[in-house]
């Protein structure tokens, strides 16, 4: 890890990853309170979108401290 | 006359609460005088305390002096196997046929042989790599003179020897294995006793996080072929758990960090890859390789993407387990580091006092937060296993769907 740059690096996918974390809870949060009878299913995808996007960000940070 | 009753549990509840927050209060402060009453060294000694607790040693720490030895399993080309206790490194000062202690963590002295005659050593040291390269190199000194030290290998190429170590995350993950049998055979037996009644304590909460798993997790993602695939993720789910819930201890049996330990959640996602790709059907791979309704040359295109995905799918898995636990363990050390920011490492005893009650207050919340995640990242990894594997054998009707 080159000191400061690397932790600026991961900085920066934390904040895309939060942003897209952020979009899929409120977009969820929004479709259940429309919906509630189907909150099981809308829960199950918002994980699996939310794991997928949180994948991508883990990548750029564990990249940030290793190159 | 039931609104009281209702009252009273909650009343209950609420004191089991109040009690367990004051033990992990306590268990907070108890780490105070440990940790303040450490040598004042120039620097930032607690990064160094961060990466050592999270890191596997083999012997474990408990407090001040007082360590628990673990056994050493140790092959080398020269030498052959060799088992001994991690007593007998003498918390670092003895040399045990070439190996020696370097903070808990076994290496070995480089090109070693009988004829050294070094028994004792005064200290181990890590330095900065003086060829410019990646990463650090060890020294051991003896009356000044430097020793170079090897760490261990996988496949004898980078250095001449293995560790096959019962070390602090082997001994962690013994005893979850252990615990697992004991709870699960405990509630089998109390299933065949109690045949044809409610569940019971221990059986009852079990019962709910398995027929959970089983019905919204498993059984909806995997498909109508489920049960074959049952044991293998209730496994992985249940180990994670556990693994997860063991680092969380912050003392003996636990305080090993096994799920933040690559190696570990590597083992467990090849074991994802493995059943996927041996499971996978005919209609996983054409979708691989040479999906239907899609145009030629956008297929080769396509195929090395979706055949990336195949390893990059549980390098997601194995890197999200490592970095939320690793995470979560480092927010806690660092939290517990400002009892030396805030004590100015050992030289000002008031601020260590507040940064000890100010961390211990930060600590319990996290530790309440990390059992969340705890539990969420064993879902996580379950939840995506089975949706792998049931992408690998569901059943596909093209003909029907294209036309």
């Amino acid at each position: 890890m080159t000191g400061t740059l690397a932790a600026v690096g991961a900085g920066l996918a934390v904040l895309g990853a939060g942003l897209g974390i952020g979009q899929i809870g409120g977009r969820a949060m929004e479709a259940i309170a429309r919906q509630p009878e189907v909150s099981g299913d809308i829960r199950t995808t918002m994980i699996i979108a939310a794991a997928l996007i949180e994948g991508a960000a883990l990548f750029a940070i564990v990249g940030a401290f290793f190159f | 006359m039931h609104r009281f009753m209702k009252n009273d549990k909650y009343r209950t509840l609420y004191m089991k609460f109040r009690a367990l927050f004051f033990l992990l209060f306590f268990l907070g402060l108890s780490a105070i005088p440990a940790y303040a009453s450490e040598k004042a060294e120039p620097e930032k000694p607690y990064i160094d305390y961060v990466m050592e607790h999270i890191a596997d040693a083999n012997e474990f720490h408990l407090f001040g002096s007082v360590h628990i030895p673990l056994p050493c399993i140790l092959y080398s080309k020269d030498a052959g196997l060799e088992v001994f206790m991690s007593s007998a490194f003498e918390h670092g000062h003895q040399v045990v046929n070439g190996y020696v202690l370097d903070h808990g963590d076994v290496k070995r002295i480089k090109g070693w042989n009988e004829s050294m005659h070094l028994e004792h050593i005064d200290s181990t040291v890590a330095k900065a790599n003086p060829d410019g390269g990646k990463g650090l190199q060890y020294f051991a000194y003896h009356h000044g003179e430097a020793h170079a030290l090897e760490k261990p290998s996988t496949l004898l190429k980078s250095s001449s020897w293995i560790d096959f170590s019962i070390s602090k995350n082997v001994f962690s993950m013994l005893v979850a294995v252990v615990l697992m049998f004991v709870i699960f055979i405990s509630v089998r037996r109390a299933y065949a006793r109690r045949e044809g009644q409610a569940p019971r304590g221990l059986q009852s909460l079990m019962e709910t996080i398995f027929t959970f798993m089983r019905d919204e997790v498993i059984k909806p993602n995997i498909g109508p072929r489920y049960e074959r695939y049952l044991p293998f993720v209730m496994s992985l789910f249940f180990f994670i758990l556990f693994c997860n819930l063991m680092g969380l201890i912050p003392i003996f049996p636990g305080s090993a960090n096994i799920t933040g330990n690559l190696a570990t959640t590597m083992a467990l996602a090849l074991f994802t890859l493995l059943v996927v790709t041996f499971s996978g059907n005919r209609h996983y791979w054409q979708h691989i390789f040479w999906m239907p309704g899609v145009p030629v040359p956008i297929r080769f295109l396509l195929a090395p993407i979706e055949f990336a995905s195949i390893f990059i799918k549980p390098f997601t898995l194995l890197i999200r387990l490592f970095a939320n636990i690793t995470a979560g363990h480092v927010i806690i050390l660092c939290l517990v580091g400002m009892v030396f920011i805030l004590g100015d490492n050992g030289r000002n005893l008031g601020g260590a006092i507040g940064g000890g009650v100010l961390a211990t207050l930060f600590v319990v919340v996290m530790n309440l937060l990390e059992l969340f995640v705890a539990f969420l990242q064993a879902f996580i990894f379950a939840l995506l296993t089975s949706l792998y594997i049931g992408s690998a054998i569901e059943e596909h009707h093209h003909e029907e769907a294209h036309h």
